[in-house]
């Protein structure tokens, strides 16, 4: 059970997934204009990592592995997370307006975002098993929910900051998501701590 | 090879045949005009406008809630079109930054021009506007709470209202928007208009 916790705590401080591992950037800083855009991308990327790493655990077991392609592993990845969240999202789409008013938009969007895929072919390269993998996903996302968070809510006040004219825009944001990423390394180790 | 070949032939073919029904059994049908706009938009999903996408963007501008110069990809070209298919004013392309900084409004006297009729400072109600008569005017911005009651007294028309810069100093989390529409707005608005009636 603490090895499960412990697998959380790291993906989502230690092994960060945007400020560790520099993947997913583009959402963190394209949709992080304005906090309420930034939740809704991030409660979307947490459903689509979660569900891609459950699903290319079954693809990768009972598909590439027992047919020996494990070589076509990327291009088979792609093709099923993409699949699965489009058909989620025309089913939320139909189903619940309400949900998909939250999600909906944002899933399109980050179907082949490289975190997704990174996920999916971090799980294969790790070994993990079915639960680890949906775990390790989960935690992903959460990670990267946190981070968005806190650097929406940053560039909403920072937008009212008096920065000098050269860095205004994204050098600003940039220099932001920097100091963010040195931050989080001061969680290092902590894995390891708390074995 | 051939097995790799063969099970992703076999496995695109269930997908799109999934993706294909998924389509015909869960359609929605969405208003022409989102779809118009939409088809005009670039498509790069980038979230420059700030929106999650070029098709919220497009939700956006139908409802009137956001300009239609924000889309740096699309260039004046796409200003232009989206001008003509709606049928409104041409705009000079927008750093949409700006939108951020829709705050307060002050007035401000301008003072070649005031005659020092204290016409305004009569009409102020928050005392914030200083003078004499015969003297020049002037308003002290942090007591100004932007409500416009000087304006139409002013006889040479000398009064502006100019917008507060946002510092750090009076930056506040915007307050939440709930999206209300129309009808739910009146159903409000009726029970409200009952309630009043009954108690008054």
């Amino acid at each position: 059970m603490s090895e499960y916790f412990l697998l959380l705590i790291s993906t989502i401080f230690v092994n960060n997934f945007v400020l560790v591992k520099f993947l997913g950037l583009c959402p963190f800083m394209g949709s992080s204009r304005k906090l309420e855009v930034a939740t809704g991308m991030a409660l979307a990327t947490t459903f689509v990592l979660t569900l891609s790493s459950a699903s290319s655990y079954l693809v990768n077991h009972y598909i590439l592995l027992p047919l020996e392609i494990e070589y076509l592993r990327t291009i088979a990845f792609i093709l099923v997370i993409a699949a699965v969240v489009n058909f989620t999202e025309m089913m939320v789409h139909k189903t619940s307006p309400m949900l998909y008013q939250v999600l909906g938009m944002f899933l399109p969007l980050i179907t082949t975002n490289c975190a997704v895929l990174g996920v999916a072919l971090l799980n294969v390269q790790t070994d993990y098993g079915f639960f680890e993998s949906i775990l390790f996903g989960f935690g992903a996302a959460i990670g990267f929910s946190l981070v968005m968070i806190l650097f929406a809510s940053i560039r909403e006040r920072l937008a009212a900051a008096d920065v000098p004219d050269i860095f205004q825009g994204a050098p600003i944001g940039l220099i932001t998501a920097g100091l963010m990423s040195i931050a989080f390394l001061g969680f290092t180790g902590l894995d390891k701590g708390l074995n | 090879m051939l097995a790799g070949i063969l099970a992703f032939v076999a496995l695109a073919t269930f997908f799109g045949l999934v993706l294909g029904l998924a389509a015909v059994v869960f359609k929605v049908e969405s208003s022409p005009v989102i779809d118009q706009i939409d088809a005009l938009l670039p498509q790069t999903q980038c979230g420059q406008c700030s929106f999650a996408g070029c098709r919220p963007y497009a939700e956006a501008i139908a409802a009137g809630e956001a300009q239609i110069n924000l889309c740096p990809p699309g260039g004046e070209n796409l200003v232009q079109s989206l001008a003509d298919l709606l049928d409104v004013e041409v705009i000079p392309l927008g750093d949409n930054d700006d939108d951020l900084f829709q705050g307060p409004i002050v007035a401000v006297i301008i003072e070649d021009t005031c005659i020092g009729c204290t016409l305004c400072i009569q009409a102020c109600p928050v005392d914030a506007i200083l003078g004499a008569a015969k003297q020049m005017h002037t308003v002290i911005e942090s007591e100004c709470t932007g409500c416009e009651l000087c304006v139409p007294p002013c006889p040479v028309d000398c009064i502006e209202m100019i917008p507060v810069k946002q510092t750090l100093k009076n930056w506040r989390w915007p307050v939440p928007q709930y999206s209300v529409n129309n009808k739910q707005a009146e159903t409000i608005f009726t029970t409200l208009k009952h309630v009043l009636a009954e108690n008054t």
